[in-house]
């Protein structure tokens, strides 16, 4: 039974169990001063896992796994790719976070949680891809409410938990409903036997709501999205870029999978209400990043608004549409997970994370200043950073999908958008601080740091520059799901 | 054509920025140096394309192409006509010239110029400059964009970190919305084309070259002609959508009013000229009597409008507003005359009002006040200046003998063709643009220095002295020598012609 595809299709889970035991056993060795060390060996081993899959681990043609409960295929692959990646950068971020990084719980939770999204983005199951959500969800609620001392730390825990368990519990009362209505739970064979069962439209809208209330709180789209500013803002902030750029994107790829397989029949019903959810989400992500102080939760509505941007590809359910998604989600991650460690980075120091604390940021540390230009000018959609592309491609698939109107307003969108990310470059680089001497605060960078910035920044402009073979990638991910 | 020329002249600006962003942050003279070298050899590159242009030839020489995204048909291809060939070397003039006047510290001037971290100002200046130069010679529309866009980032924090502290925060913000949904309006209008071109013809392909072809239905052309084309007006600053240039203009630095009016407004025409009218002729046709409409009113009432500014960055701004009113003016005649004089404006009000932009500059760095009527007797201690402003002015006034009155004559000579009652109502322009002008001379250069600013003002450097003639000399000789331009803009004007139909 335990054939090599059976291996290779879950390679990189494996790896990163191996990895997580190595963890737990090596920690308690180390010194409690030398315990942040254990960030470097998580980081480590996740690019040796990145490295070996990609070497060894490529699927070939579309092929269930594990009795048909994985399907080992370039979507769950690519996806995969991206979330060891992001979660060896959250690694690296980890180490120097006060009161996080010294604890190798932190990692192996960190880890737990990406064997979970992996499991997500191939699970071909509706049992195995519940208990891969759960698998990826218990680890960060855990992680969210890490700083026990810390009340808004807490306050996230607990809140991203209570959000999670009751919209994971609507979700899991569709898939049982799915279950019902077709006597099985592998999403292929489910979705011919909807496509023969001559189910009334009106009771599929209804499930795929369920699903969707599951889906769209992993991907924070209105109105599934309150958790997102207070946990954001509460949890460690690399967990926070953690949770704002893989763990939505996990949802994506489940998203992708699940509705273009299970209901291409009733497209026209779905899609509609997916292009008016997309539509409001991002207003009013948008919108209520106006208003913002705290970069934090001004990043959590921005990664709202984002969510509603790469929904407008699945809307389109074409190949362009979904490369588009999947494109969207690499330059989502780099860009993210960069203004996600400048933050890190500055509040580490200044122990703020309001603009305030980003007064004369240009003068007192010049290359964090460009990383973050860089990331913010990428989410606001500026070339030559990925955010760019990724939004031209999206846009693109709209219209070729006849979604004109969605993507009028989300480019309106996208114009509100530049108002907030500039404003807040306008601290970084034109604001001083009080007594105009920056030059004595420098913000010291440890070495984690500055190579996992230094890796994001090349990142986000190698997306926005070089793009055929990022989009290359995009499109051999999705060319098996039709 | 094995020499990658026109690739060379794009990256050689942002390669050069991030060289200075490596020198350390107190070495500020080396970023200067590195800055006037590259800029150097983009102008003596740009220079070069022009000279060796093939005017009997024709057509787009220089050509690259190289795949980008071969599945969505994106290439990075590049090539000049005789329309972009003339603003090549315009952006190379005015980056070459606006390096020189933000030199700062120079000799005994220390208070002229950019003092204030020089590295990161070059940085921006220079990204700003690539995306400007790839505009100017993307033959492919998603690279168009791209470059477009590059081209208006750098703005917003040249500004607002640069800029004139008192309106810096607003006239940048209001700038970089304006242009970001002008240039996202005119983004959808391209995506609709790239799709229905693609069903038409069955290429998928960004090349604007096959969108020529791409025969587009005449009730798609009228849909989608006028976001495309005032999406890219707006940075051409079309009535009435001028509002943010005077602000931006006022606010910016020196050299980024210089880049600002004199490159950056010609961007908005060129690709407003360049998609919206060659990409689609018969919207064009349709709807042209609109921008006529837009443009005749921009240009008497930026002309009025600037006849009354005590400001003298004001004036200037809203006479540029008048200016680039002319050249749409001159678009929208969609017959020879017009699109030649077009041509030539473009290039002419470029150095023009890049010139306007420097001398008010080097008074305000050394008075700290660009009000009129507070200033006086310049022409003593700044003769060269003087001079430099007297020409600029001439040139705005369409004086025979300097460029201004090569663009303007033919441009008007095609408005006469096409509607004489706006030829008629848009001459008005000239006159109040002497009156302004000549006052603004009278009042800033000659007459008594006031007191305070005695013994306070010094005299203007080696470097600005270089940036003026450089800037003065094109003006000078494509006046007495119009064959250093014309044919050329003719040739471009002969592929606009043949697009629209029309011999």
């Amino acid at each position: 039974m335990f054939t090599s595809i059976s291996f290779l299709s879950i390679l990189p889970e494996t790896l990163i169990l191996v990895l997580g035991i190595v963890v737990l056993i090596v920690e308690p060795f180390w010194k409690n001063e030398n315990r942040r060390n254990v960030g470097w060996l998580t980081a480590g081993g996740l690019f040796a896992t990145l490295i070996i899959s990609l070497l060894i681990g490529r699927p070939g043609d579309p092929v269930p796994a594990l009795g048909g409960m994985i399907r080992f295929d370039w979507l769950g692959f690519f996806f995969k790719m991206l979330f060891v990646f992001g979660a060896g950068i959250t690694a690296l971020f980890l180490m120097d976070h006060e009161k996080v990084g010294q604890r190798g719980e932190a990692y192996v939770l960190l880890l737990a949680s990406t064997i979970g999204m992996c499991l997500m983005a191939s699970s071909a199951d509706l049992v195995m891809l519940y208990l891969a959500i759960e698998t990826t969800s218990i680890p960060l609620y855990v992680l969210a409410g890490f700083m026990l001392s810390d009340e808004h730390s807490t306050e996230a825990g607990f809140k991203y938990l209570l959000f999670g368990a009751m919209t994971s519990a609507v979700m899991l009362y569709g898939f049982s409903l799915l279950f019902g209505f077709t006597g099985t739970t592998n999403l292929y064979v489910l979705a011919a036997a909807l496509q023969s069962g001559h189910l009334a439209a009106s009771v599929m809208l209804g499930v795929v709501f369920l699903l969707i209330v599951g889906l769209g709180f992993k991907v924070s789209i209105v109105p599934f999205h309150f958790w997102a500013p207070d946990v954001y803002q509460g949890a460690p902030t690399p967990i926070s870029g953690f949770l704002s750029t893989a763990s939505k994107a996990a949802g994506f790829a489940v998203i992708a999978r699940l509705f273009l397989v299970v209901f291409p029949d009733f497209t026209l019903s779905w899609t509609t209400m997916l292009a008016v959810l997309s539509a409001v989400t991002m207003t009013v992500g948008n919108l209520l990043a106006l208003p913002q102080k705290n970069l934090k939760r001004m990043l959590a509505y921005s990664s709202i608004a984002h969510a509603g941007y790469a929904m407008i590809g699945i809307v389109a359910i074409s190949k362009l549409g979904i490369t588009s998604v999947v494109f969207y989600m690499v330059a989502y991650i780099v860009t993210n997970m960069a203004a996600f460690g400048v933050v890190a980075a500055v509040g580490r120091v200044v122990g703020s994370d309001e603009y305030d604390a980003y007064r004369g940021l240009s003068r007192r540390s010049p290359w964090l200043g460009l990383i973050m230009l860089a990331a913010f000018l990428s989410l606001a959609g500026m070339p030559p950073f990925g955010g760019f592309v990724a939004k031209i491609f999206v846009f693109a698939a709209g219209i070729q999908a006849n979604y004109t109107w969605l993507v009028v307003i989300g480019i309106l969108n996208s114009i509100v958008g530049v108002y907030y990310y500039l404003n807040v470059m306008k601290y970084v680089y034109l604001y001083r601080m009080e007594k105009e001497d920056e030059e004595k605060h420098p913000i010291a960078l440890t070495r984690p740091y500055v190579i996992a910035l230094a890796v994001l920044a090349l990142g986000v402009i190698l997306v926005g520059t070089i793009f055929a073979p990022w989009f290359s990638w995009s499109s051999a991910a999705v060319v098996n799901l039709f | 054509m094995n020499f990658p020329v026109l690739s060379i002249i794009v990256f050689t600006p942002i390669v050069a920025a991030l060289i200075i962003l490596l020198i350390p942050a107190e070495r500020k003279t080396e970023a200067r140096g590195v800055a006037l070298a590259a800029a150097t050899f983009a102008l003596l590159l740009s220079f070069w394309v022009y000279l060796s242009y093939d005017k009997t030839a024709a057509g787009y020489q220089f050509v690259e192409q190289y795949s980008w995204l071969p599945q969505l048909g994106i290439s990075l291809h590049l090539g000049v006509d005789g329309i972009s060939a003339p603003l090549v070397l315009l952006t190379g003039v005015v980056m070459f010239t606006g390096v020189l006047i933000s030199w700062g510290d120079f000799g005994e001037h220390v208070s002229a110029g950019i003092q204030d971290r020089p590295r990161e100002f070059f940085a921006f200046l220079f990204i700003l400059a690539t995306g400007v130069f790839g505009v100017f010679v993307s033959l492919d529309l998603f690279m168009l964009f791209f470059f477009y866009e590059i081209a208006v980032f750098p703005m917003y924090l040249l500004i607002v970190i640069w800029g004139w502290i008192q309106t810096r925060e607003y006239a940048a913000m209001k700038l970089t919305l304006y242009l970001f949904i002008g240039s996202v309006v005119a983004l959808v209008g391209a995506l609709a084309m790239y799709w229905v071109a693609g069903q038409n013809t069955g290429i998928y392909t960004f090349d604007m070259l096959q969108l020529e072809k791409a025969g587009f239905s005449a009730s798609f052309q009228n849909l989608w002609f006028l976001p495309v084309f005032f999406g890219f007006a707006v940075l051409g600053g079309i009535w009435p959508f001028h509002n943010w240039s005077p602000d931006g203009h006022v606010a910016a630095p020196t050299a980024v009013s210089m880049f600002h009016a004199g490159v950056l407004m010609k961007l908005g025409a060129f690709a407003a000229l360049r998609v919206g009218i060659m990409l689609l002729p018969e919207g064009a046709k349709h709807w042209s009597w609109i921008i006529m409409l837009c443009a005749g009113v921009a240009v008497v009432y930026g002309a009025f409008i600037a006849f009354v500014q005590t400001d003298m960055k004001y004036m200037i701004g809203f006479s540029s507003v008048s200016h680039m009113g002319l050249v749409m003016l001159g678009i929208s005649t969609l017959n020879h005359d017009g699109l030649l004089g077009a041509g030539v404006q473009m290039f002419s009000h470029g150095v023009m009002t890049a010139l306007f932009f420097a001398v008010t500059g080097m008074i305000y760095d050394r008075s700290h006040t660009r009000q009129i009527p507070e200033l006086g007797g310049m022409n003593k201690i700044m003769p060269f200046a003087s001079i430099g402003f007297i020409i600029g002015g001439l040139v705005s006034m369409g004086m025979p003998g300097f460029s201004g009155f090569i663009a303007e004559f033919p441009i008007f000579m095609g408005v006469w063709k096409t509607q004489w009652l706006v030829a008629v109502i848009a001459s008005i322009s000239i006159i109040l643009t002497a009156a302004y002008i000549m006052l603004a001379i009278r009042r800033v250069f000659f007459g008594k220095m006031p007191e305070k600013f005695e013994g306070h003002i010094t005299p203007i450097t080696i470097l600005d002295k270089v940036a003026i003639f450089t800037l003065c000399s094109f003006m000078v000789v494509i006046g007495v020598f119009p064959s250093f331009m014309v044919p050329m803009v003719e040739t471009g004007v002969q592929n606009a012609l043949r697009l629209l139909g029309v011999q």
